[in-house]
């Protein structure tokens, strides 16, 4: 059924791949075009093969075996999804939503479940140890050219070393990695055919969390990310002794740096919209990630009063934020600004805060004086919100648990026992540095004051936990906000006559990346100290939470603002 | 890519070293070694465009941590020690050295001397020519060792005697340390520089087997070649030298010429102006006078009897002569304004009455000159040594009363 001519040899003499790929049996060249096999997906019609189990494939014979970018990507995908079954996830994930998107992927970009992708050809590149036959050809790319184009994080001398030594090799020896299209898939370009990369495994992730409506947020998962218990870094080390890793794949597979929430969130945006998926399933009031839901979790975590939450559910309903169609996904839509569930809910209660208690460096600590006068005197009836003892206790907590952080962060440990190297020759200097390495960090590890390698703290979805058992007062749940409220025409409305605007005029997204800039400097210190909270319990910069608050402030205040443009940001409300 | 704020590998290493800088400001050892254990792996990547690569920062934080660290001990050191050599090729002979003088601190002469030696015998293609500064201090270091033991050797001999066919191979060796150390000390002191202990050890040598004009053109070398940076000292050991063999005072005065230019304040320059005062020619003994004056403008001299004494005699002289008396007055000029608070007030006179009579006779006696017999000082210590007594001090009264115009002459 397949007659072409081998690229390689030109002869017709094809078998079929464990893989189903056809190989020339003359020259033993491996093509992408696979025996097309009709299966339904739920998603499209496209036509996708059974996934064989196992890695049967030809052996190499240094012990390792031909492997392609993608099928490392697929482990690792694997044991993210593992992780997170682990974690409480629903097995729906691993087994069917998250192979799923990932087949679809792979037919959408090409790499496999699909007719041989059009002028690409995948010559068996070297591996490590032979060079090839193949002659070198003038407009092969350099090796330089391709190590840039990685995202990955490289130093400029162990490529340049790298690219010598390659140079040095061999002239015919083509830009090798340990997997067989290493250099190919660098060479791809980025915004085509959205090529996979580190970070992007976590926007699948992400995706699938989404589509399934678990109650896990983008920043949850990228802080789960962060302590370990999903696997991200060093990933590599969990593939099969067989699949060798070097050269280029480190390129690909050796991160040194965190993933950002941003970036995580516009790929899978990206992603969504490449993969033609359709609209996601409706988030409604009893999700998870509707914000009257986080806006519950965020204020028991911020250790603020549960009444707040009233509070949030009228903003919500306000601004209109809490409808269905708002909060869904709906790829590729570009009119609408993309939902961040858990900044949302954030920037919800930092408005609020600003609505109740107005937060500019005096009217805030007015009102905790009189609370705390009403608390002196009378005791029953339950304790008034004192915002000054509610600073005190959480600032206190937070300065500790940021410190903690601070420290974790310079004390991470990046490499893993599995050594990396570009290349052969630089295999035993690798290797016996690594020997070095461990040597001093055990005699060094013996003199620190406290013991590495105890295990890692139990995954927990608070990051600070108060309990109203505590004798000390420290747990601000159950106070009521009665010191800073009054009664209008049936309606509780704030004492607090005042609001301030972040930012009078947004700034256009598309072009400067932000809706405001957020300079702590200019704003007050009450302010800055709630977003500071917020970027820690979320691990993002305060200027996103920020930009959020001014979208809500905006929609909220949006008659006025267009009436009142001309003057000053003092409103009343 | 805008995320700049995200934390990678260098950043976290960055953060890394502050906090191990932190806790090393603080003496908190544990901690600091806590932090470079993570450090640590920044060996595994590449820093060249760096000015000071983790190598570099790793062997010296590391060093200060097993110096100071409580449960570390010299094995340990070092064998961290070992790893520092071998982990940085261009860096070699620099952590030998420093390794030997931790060694010598913590008194393993041998174990610094065996090290000084298998350094010694590196060599490592280009690098041994680049890291030839370093090679030579090496060297100095096992000369400077050698001497060490020749000197404790020749110790052994002096105490028992030349007695006996069983110092004779102690006389050996000790011949054999010198050798080895007049070699390398030699060497050393060559290159421009400041080699105060391996000057001072190649001139004992020399001196020891008596080759005096070599040690006359080492120390000559070393005090007078300007290729070398000015040290006072240089002038010290070749003036101690040419005492030693018994030189004229006409080269001591010239050794000491510019001891006196450079360090004014220096302790010899009372053996300085005491030979100057005695000589016949004019011009030494303005010289001397300007010697005293000048030491005595430094606090480290207030109190000091005997370079009072030397003014006092030189200033008492040149008052009964009568001759030279414009000599004071030129010292005095760029003086009187502060001198008088300086060494003459009311209150030193009483603390100096109090402590050392000898000091206050001295010291009386110039400012009477100096200032007349009138002034607050001479007033207060003749008063008091009239009261008690003291036959000098009556004495001193009459002389100053006596010559009290020539302060007169002077101060105008």
């Amino acid at each position: 059924d397949f007659n072409e001519r081998c690229a390689q040899c030109s002869e017709v003499n094809w078998g079929l791949t464990d893989g189903g790929r056809y190989y020339c049996r003359s020259c033993h060249n491996v093509t992408e075009r696979t025996r097309e096999v009709i299966n339904t997906d739920f998603m499209t019609n496209s036509r996708v093969q059974t996934i064989s189990k196992g890695l049967r494939k030809r052996e190499k014979n240094d012990g390792g075996c031909e492997w392609y970018i993608c099928e490392g990507f697929q482990l690792v995908l694997k044991k993210q999804a593992e992780a997170l079954e682990a974690l409480g996830v629903c097995p729906l994930m691993k087994d069917e939503i998250l192979c799923n998107f990932w087949r679809c992927y792979l037919q959408k970009s090409k790499q496999a479940y699909c007719n041989r992708p059009a002028g690409e050809t995948v010559k068996t590149l070297s591996v490590c140890e032979s060079s090839t036959d193949v002659d070198s050809e003038s407009d092969r790319p350099s090796v330089l050219h391709l190590l840039s184009l990685s995202e990955s994080e490289g130093d400029l001398q162990t490529d340049c070393s790298f690219a010598s030594s390659m140079s040095k090799v061999s002239a015919s020896t083509s830009v090798y990695s340990g997997s067989v299209d290493g250099s190919l898939y660098l060479m791809k370009s980025q915004k085509e055919k959205l090529r996979m990369t580190m970070p992007m495994t976590l926007s699948f992730c992400y995706m699938a969390l989404l589509w399934l409506r678990e109650p896990i947020t983008l920043s949850e998962l990228l802080r789960f990310v962060a302590e370990g218990h999903i696997p991200y870094l060093n990933v590599f080390q969990h593939f099969p002794e067989k699949m060798k890793l070097c050269g280029l794949d480190l390129k690909i597979f050796c991160v040194e740096s965190w993933p950002v929430y941003e970036e995580v969130h516009n790929k899978m945006l990206e992603l969504a919209a490449f993969l033609d998926l359709p609209r996601f399933p409706d988030i409604t009031d009893s999700c998870f990630l509707h914000p009257d839901m986080l806006c519950i979790k965020y204020l028991m975590e911020a250790n603020l009063p549960d009444e707040l939450h009233n509070w949030t559910c009228r903003v919500v309903k306000k601004i209109g934020i809490g409808e269905v169609d708002f909060l869904t996904l709906v790829p590729g839509n570009k009119s609408t600004r993309k939902v961040k569930y858990d900044i949302l809910a954030a920037a919800v209660i930092v408005v609020v805060l600003k609505l109740l208690f107005l937060l500019d460096d005096h009217y805030e600590w007015l009102l905790s004086d009189f609370a705390e006068e009403r608390n002196k005197n009378n005791k029953e009836g339950g304790l008034y919100f004192e915002f000054k003892k509610w600073y005190e206790v959480v600032k206190h907590s937070l300065d500790v648990e940021q410190k903690k952080w601070d420290e974790e962060k310079a004390k991470y440990m990046w490499r893993c026992e599995k050594p990396l190297f570009y290349s052969v020759k630089n295999k035993s200097k690798v290797l016996k540095r690594r020997q070095m390495v461990v040597n001093l960090q055990n005699q060094f590890g013996k003199l620190s004051s406290s013991v590495r390698g105890a295990e890692k703290p139990n995954p927990s979805s608070f990051q600070l936990s108060w309990s109203e058992e505590n004798t000390d007062g420290s747990c601000f749940h159950g106070h009521s906000l009665k010191g800073i409220l009054q009664e209008k025409c049936g309606l509780l409305t704030a004492m607090n006559p005042d609001y301030w605007l972040c930012t009078v005029k947004l700034c256009n997204e598309k072009q400067c990346g932000h809706l405001a800039h957020y300079r702590e400097v200019e704003f007050p210190q009450s302010y800055h100290f709630v977003l500071r909270l917020f970027s820690f319990l979320l691990r993002i910069q305060p200027s996103y939470i920020h930009d959020e608050v001014c979208m809500i402030e905006h929609k909220l205040f949006n008659k006025k603002i267009y009436k009142k443009l001309k003057y000053n940001t003092v409103l009343r409300k | 890519s805008s995320y700049d704020h995200k934390l990678n590998f260098r950043k976290s290493k960055e953060a890394c070293l502050s906090y191990i800088q932190d806790a090393m400001l603080q003496k908190q050892w544990k901690r600091a070694a806590e932090f470079l254990t993570s450090y640590i792996e920044s060996l595994e990547k590449d820093y060249s465009r760096e000015h000071v690569g983790p190598s570099e920062m790793i062997w010296r934080i590391g060093t200060e941590i097993l110096c100071h660290h409580s449960h570390s001990s010299m094995k340990e050191f070092n064998c961290f020690i070992e790893q520092m050599k071998i982990s940085g090729v261009k860096r070699y002979l620099k952590v030998c050295l420093e390794h030997v003088f931790h060694l010598l601190c913590n008194g393993q002469v041998d174990e610094a001397y065996q090290n000084l030696s298998l350094a010694e015998s590196w060599r490592f293609g280009d690098q041994t020519a680049i890291q030839d500064k370093e090679m030579k201090l090496i060297q100095a270091y096992k000369g400077l060792l050698d001497y060490y033991s020749w000197s404790k050797q020749k110790n052994i001999l002096l105490e028992h005697g030349l007695d006996g066919f069983a110092d004779l191979s102690v006389e050996q060796e000790m011949h054999s340390c010198f050798r080895k150390a007049a070699v390398n000390l030699k060497e050393i002191i060559k290159i421009p520089g400041v080699w105060d202990p391996f000057v001072k050890c190649y001139v004992d040598l020399l001196e020891f087997y008596g080759d005096h004009n070599e040690a006359l053109q080492v120390l000559n070398e070393y005090a007078y070649n300007s290729r070398f940076p000015a040290n006072p000292n240089a002038h010290v050991y070749l003036y101690q030298f040419l005492k030693r063999q018994g030189e004229s005072k006409k080269s001591l005065i010239s050794a000491l010429k510019i001891l006196h230019d450079i360090v004014p304040s220096h302790e010899l320059m009372i053996d300085f102006n005491t030979m100057l005062q005695k000589s016949k020619k004019r011009k030494k003994r303005r010289l001397g006078l300007e010697v005293i004056f000048a030491a005595l403008d430094y606090a480290g001299w207030k109190e000091n009897v005997k370079a009072w004494s030397c003014l006092a005699r030189q200033v008492k002289q040149i008052v009964i002569s009568e001759k030279h008396l414009h000599w004071i007055k030129e010292e005095w000029s760029s003086r009187k304004d502060w001198w008088p608070a300086f060494h003459f007030s009311r209150y030193l006179a009483k603390r100096n009455w109090q402590k050392n009579k000898s000091l206050s006779y001295e010291k009386a006696l110039v400012a009477g000159i100096l200032l007349g017999k009138d002034c607050k000082y001479f007033k207060y210590i003749s008063h008091q040594g009239c009261k008690a007594q003291v036959k000098r001090f009556r004495m001193l009264k009459k002389f100053v009363n006596r010559h009290n115009p020539v302060f007169l002459r002077i101060s105008d």
